[in-house]
């Protein structure tokens, strides 16, 4: 049996979406302990890219996954259009879903053909190629809860196979009722990273990541903990907060038990 | 890339169980399509349904996961020997190092539309309701895992009809990477109403079994399937079928409708031609998406004429099985691996005057050929287009 392998990248950009934290710049301070977590919605900013009827029309699963995507993008200074986008979800756009299955249980079981199309789990993805006309590869994944954790491995591959900076983009939002009480994701967060597979000027930090067995790092906050278990986009969390110690450190991530990720940061 | 081997492989269709009814409704041109009558469904549509997935349920030990898309994966894992290979995979790599990676488009999704139909007056759903081994798109692949007890790197790739193409380019991708040994690739796509009535409201499912690159042909036929393909390093004496390249690409055009030109479809098979080091001319068989609606055919038609010129004999085999959606881009893997190894040309299935617009050379009949290198396209609502290469190691 060959050894657990480890696969390397540097962080040049990051987009971050998630209640109470509204983008990077101010989740650094919150997430290093330097200012206080105050709870409040998360806000989606309507897709500025997109022609003016999709930009309306844009379900909450598209509005954060372009906005932490061109956040990370526009953070590493990078070229949307260049870079494979690997999009990761634990759910496709609930809303849509909730209406879709009301009227396939009614009397009139005709769908609208909007409705239908956006009830893909690529949907984002594909609204990412319309909105910055990238077209290069891009994926669309699902590992339930271990939805970052995927995304993160197979952008990391992607990076070392192609030679080029990847983007990944890691995203949930909620369903409402009745699926809710199935799957009660309160609201939706985002996590995007440009991941480049050697230094560059814009490199932020040289991420390490092997996979193992270890329990998933729990964040001291305990709203933040909260958060980093209420929405699967955000068990990436502890990746992020440690990027904002300032110093070398390894947390681990949940993925597939009993697979965890353990992933060493080194500041840049 | 360097090759991968398909140590194994297998689908589970409309047109039945293994590898054998399918060779033989590949081989003579006719498949397994009926009228829509689903679950009560009745549309002016034709369907390939599988056969016997009402009243098999999974056994008690995976209850949580029991729903029509995994009852249609257990078949295919049952079929041809599939289970036993990965068992022995397993032996030989370890729960670890064998990675799962599946597409499907609508997961167990038809579990949720009954449920819908069952709510108290409360609105609830009905307390049996199980989401994430039935609804969600994670489902396929947890079972799967479950299934053979697996401890590795897992995920659902879910970019509609480009889906369980996909899963090959990620698994070589980890592979390479060193990640794992050993990976299960396949997909598998079952009936929905979402499905069945999402594509009548595009008004894209044909009133006939579907005709691909046919001149009068007028939209899908949906089916559903299961097809599995066990991916490893080949060895130094490895016979069979390899995978030889994989291209991929985004159209950035529309969300329902493909590049007019293509332009995508022949990004993703430039890439894939390039990946595995081939000209245009080393390939001897295109297995087409030819879904047979009007817009899918002529694009495409357009993108390998302009790479492949017009002398790559070429198919649509939906006309058999109809389109299985998440599922196809493994099932029409496998129809290459088939056509590889038993050195056979399928013809295009229902398709009766190819169409003049799109002058390919359009195989209406299978005939026997060396088949040395095959390519495979899937291309999928969102834009997103992959090409598969396969080829003899001999």
């Amino acid at each position: 049996m060959s050894p657990p392998t480890t696969l390397t990248a540097w962080i040049d950009g990051i987009g971050l979406i998630a209640p109470g934290l509204p983008d990077w710049a101010t989740a650094i301070d919150v997430l290093a302990g330097r200012a206080p977590f105050a709870s409040a919605p998360s806000v989606l900013p309507a897709p500025a890219l997109l022609p003016a009827a999709e930009r309306r029309r844009a379900s909450r699963v598209v509005r954060v996954a372009l906005a932490t995507g061109l956040a990370a993008v526009d953070h590493a200074g990078a070229d949307a259009r260049r870079l494979p986008a690997i999009l990761a979800a634990s759910t496709a756009d609930g809303h849509n879903c909730v209406a879709l299955c009301e009227t396939l249980a009614s009397d009139d079981p005709r769908v609208s053909p909007t409705r239908f199309h956006n009830s893909l789990h690529n949907t984002p993805a594909g609204y990412w190629g319309i909105a910055t006309g990238a077209m290069a590869a891009s994926q669309s994944l699902c590992a339930y809860d271990g939805s970052f954790s995927a995304g993160l491995l197979e952008a990391l591959v992607e990076a070392a196979s192609t030679g080029q900076a990847t983007l990944l983009i890691a995203y949930d939002a909620e369903y409402p009722a009745p699926l809710f009480a199935a799957r009660p994701i309160p609201d939706a967060a985002g996590i995007a990273l440009v991941l480049s597979p050697a230094p560059t000027p814009a490199s932020r930090a040289r991420i390490s990541v092997t996979p193992g067995d270890a329990a998933a790092t729990v964040l001291a906050d305990p709203a933040l903990e909260q958060l980093r278990g209420a929405i699967p986009a955000l068990r990436g969390l502890p990746l992020l907060h440690a990027l904002t110690t300032g110093h070398a450190g390894r947390v681990q991530l949940e993925y597939l038990a009993p697979l965890s990720l353990a992933v060493d940061v080194a500041p840049c | 890339m360097l090759p991968l081997h398909l140590a194994h492989y297998t689908q589970v269709s409309c047109v039945g169980d293994g590898l054998a009814p399918f060779r033989d409704a590949l081989q003579r041109g006719s498949g397994s399509l009926a009228p829509c009558r689903f679950h009560g469904t009745e549309l002016p549509t034709w369907i390939g349904a599988v056969a016997g997935l009402d009243d098999s349920p999974l056994p008690a030990a995976f209850a949580a996961y029991d729903c029509r898309n995994n009852r249609l994966a257990r078949r295919g894992l049952a079929a041809d020997g599939f289970d036993a290979a990965v068992r022995a995979a397993i032996g030989r790599h370890g729960p670890r190092r064998v990675g799962v990676i599946l597409g499907t488009s609508t997961s167990g999704i038809l579990e949720t539309e009954t449920a819908f139909r069952q709510r108290g007056a409360d609105g609830a759903l009905p307390a049996a309701f199980r989401y994430a081994g039935a609804h969600n798109t994670y489902s396929l692949a947890a079972f799967v895992r479950a299934w053979f007890s697996l401890e590795g790197p897992a995920a659902v790739v879910s970019t509609a009809c480009s889906s369980s193409a996909k899963v090959f380019a990620a698994a070589a991708r980890m592979i390479h990477a060193g990640l794992i040994d050993a990976c299960v690739v396949g997909g598998a796509d079952s009936l929905c109403l979402t499905t069945l009535h999402g594509f009548a409201s595009l008004e894209l499912t044909a009133p006939e079994p579907c005709r691909p690159y046919d001149a009068g042909r007028q939209g899908i036929s949906i089916g559903e399937a299961a097809a599995f393909a066990l991916l490893e390093r080949p060895a130094a004496t490895t016979s069979g079928v390899l995978l030889l390249g994989c291209g991929e690409s985004s159209d950035a055009y529309h969300m329902s409708s493909p590049h007019p030109d293509g332009l995508g479809a022949r990004l993703a098979m430039e890439a894939a031609l390039a990946d595995a080091g081939l000209a245009a001319d080393a390939i001897d068989y295109i297995n087409l998406h030819g879904t047979a609606t009007v817009n899918n055919d002529a694009a495409e038609g357009c993108a390998v004429g302009t790479l492949f010129g017009h002398g790559v004999p070429c198919s649509s085999t939906k006309g058999l099985t109809g389109h299985t959606l998440g599922a196809a881009g493994a099932l029409e893997a496998v129809a290459c691996a088939l056509a590889i190894a038993d050195g056979f040309l399928p013809g295009s299935a229902n398709t009766r005057h190819p169409d003049p617009a799109l002058p390919l050379d359009y195989l209406l009949a299978s005939r026997s050929a060396t088949v040395r290198r095959a390519m495979s396209n899937s291309f999928g609502f969102g834009g997103s287009n992959c090409s598969l290469v396969f080829g003899s190691a001999a």
